[in-house]
């Protein structure tokens, strides 16, 4: 299968501190990988890197590539806005901005030029719709976001992202803040959405990764120490440190 | 040891409440003193009467309600928009460095004597305001400007303090969505942070209201109602001010009713400036 994103050689570092050593892999598109790893292994900062929020952080360095549809996303010529809007992220912890329900899921298409109501008005619809939200929240678009539970404003993060019209969706760690059962239908969410979007998450739930993902990689001290398909990671992992990680004597 | 606690435990109460107290005296002084000159002119003919003429014992007050009104308006729209400018960015575009040099020079306008602000207005605004624009040189317009340079600090320090406290995901989050770092702070810090912002405003009104000295020597002191920003006018600090030398008897009491307009004035933008200030608390 063609790969959506490919990271070559990549390497990154904080200041001194690399916190990427020279990692490879191909991300499957319209499918869902998974990044998994102990706390500080570098996943979230590969993640980071797909959509340059990396950039962000002062003093940060890249070597190698990461291309998207076979583009060199770090080339000058590449317009980054245009780039975050391809790739979009979710976050640890719902960061739902202290609008309405309808304005943070519009924000992304007005950022963009979007100014017709009426086109507005579908786009929220449509993603409120994707994310299962639009029967709950249709009635209450006016409200402030930050009044709903997190686990409602998670998936209205992810509307968020679905509304400028990602390609890409990254997700770091997007249920840490949520109870089990909230957690499940994020889940779920992810998978019904994989058929139109290309996912990477990040977790530091194995099980979470073994239920959702069909591919996972796992990281140790920004090392890539195996990528393959999950179903394969989990059942008969190649590398020792994988094993260690899986079975729960390590991590 | 258990003893020694609470001694100084309760002394620091008392020298706590004391504050009260003295807040309290000033209250209980002024009301003492100018009351009953309110009470025998009538409330609404002392704040609504246009006629200051203390020999003919006319004690209306509005033409320096007018006069104050005046002043903290154009003293507001001159240090609005650049106090938020500042504000905006020394708090979300400046590099580190920029911001250690610019924001304590920012505070140190707050330290400059009013005096000197009053100074630097007569020889600096009478003559530029005498030869562009007419008139003899004190006039709203130029307690407005100097006002407006006094109450800068103010509203800019706490603006940038109420920005620093929106949440760094947020502006993460907006960033992560493709806008760029105008369109991130104008959609979502300044809402977010809209009501520390406003507390600010209302702190820097408060400070303008009760500016005297640099008004007093720029703003012209005439008790007329102004109909042009080049007019001169009295304000209610500077009547107090000007007129407690020589007052006696019911004109005294009437310096102090002043005094008590302004108190009440003073004290409900500290409690709105307040109320919004905690608001924001509330919904973070």
């Amino acid at each position: 299968m063609a790969s959506k994103i490919e990271l070559n050689n990549l390497t990154f570092y904080y200041g001194n501190f690399m916190a990427l050593k020279d990692v490879n892999m191909n991300i499957v598109g319209n499918a869902i990988t998974a990044l998994i790893g102990p706390s500080g292994c570098g996943k979230s900062t590969l993640l980071r890197t797909i959509n340059r929020t990396n950039e962000l952080i002062d003093g940060t360095r890249l070597e190698g590539k990461v291309l998207i549809d076979g583009k060199d996303i770090y080339d000058a010529q590449i317009d980054i806005i245009e780039l975050r809007k391809k790739v979009g992220m979710v976050f640890q912890r719902p960061n739902c901005f202290p609008l309405s329900v309808y304005d943070n899921v519009a924000y992304g298409p007005v950022v963009h030029g979007t100014k017709k109501k009426a086109e507005l008005d579908k786009i929220v619809e449509e993603s409120l719709i994707a994310t299962w939200l639009w029967d709950d929240l249709k009635d209450k678009l006016k409200r402030s976001a930050l009044s709903l539970s997190l686990d409602y404003q998670q998936r209205l993060c992810i509307a968020r992202v679905l509304a400028i019209g990602s390609e890409i969706i990254l997700l770091d760690e997007p249920c840490s803040a949520l109870d089990p059962i909230t957690t499940l239908r994020i889940e779920e969410l992810l998978v019904s959405l994989k058929e139109n979007y290309t996912i990477v998450i990040v977790t530091h739930n194995m099980q979470q990764a073994a239920r959702v993902s069909d591919y996972s990689g796992y990281m140790l001290l920004g090392e890539l120490v195996e990528f393959n398909q999950t179903s394969k990671i989990f059942t008969s992992p190649k590398d020792k440190r994988t094993e260690d990680y899986i079975t729960g004597r390590f991590g | 040891m258990k003893y020694n606690e609470r001694l100084i435990q309760s002394g620091l109460l008392i020298t706590a409440f004391s504050t009260i107290a003295i807040l309290i005296l000033i209250g209980v002084f002024i009301l003492k003193e100018g009351l009953p000159v309110i009470l025998k002119v009538g409330i609404k003919d002392f704040i609504c009467g246009v006629n200051w003429s203390p020999i003919e014992e006319q004690f209306g007050i509005f033409p320096m309600i007018m006069g104050s009104i005046w002043i903290t308006a154009g003293a507001l729209l001159f240090s609005l928009p650049l106090s938020l400018a500042c504000a905006i960015y020394l708090a979300e575009f400046s590099t580190p460095k920029i911001g250690k040099i610019l924001k304590p020079t920012i505070e140190l306008l707050a330290g400059i004597p009013s005096v000197v602000y009053g100074f630097m207005g007569m020889v600096i605004l009478f003559p530029l305001i005498r030869n562009y624009l007419g008139g003899p040189g004190p006039c709203i317009l130029a307690a407005s400007i100097i006002l407006g340079i006094m109450i800068l600090p103010t509203i800019t320090s706490i603006s940038i303090d109420s920005l620093q406290a929106v949440p760094y995901s947020y502006r993460e989050g907006s960033l992560a969505l493709g806008a760029t770092r105008w369109q991130t702070v104008k959609m979502v810090v300044l809402p977010a942070a809209r009501s520390g912002i406003i507390a600010g405003i209302i702190l820097g009104v408060g400070r303008a209201v009760g500016e005297t000295m640099a008004v007093i020597m720029i703003a012209g002191n005439a008790v007329i109602i102004p109909d042009s920003i080049l007019d001169p006018v009295r304000t209610l600090t500077t009547n107090i001010a000007l007129e407690m030398n020589f007052a006696t008897g019911e004109h005294r009491q009437a310096l102090f009713a002043t005094g008590i307009v302004l108190f009440i004035v003073i004290m409900l933008l500290n409690i709105i400036a307040n109320l919004i200030a905690k608001r924001k608390v509330i919904t973070k």
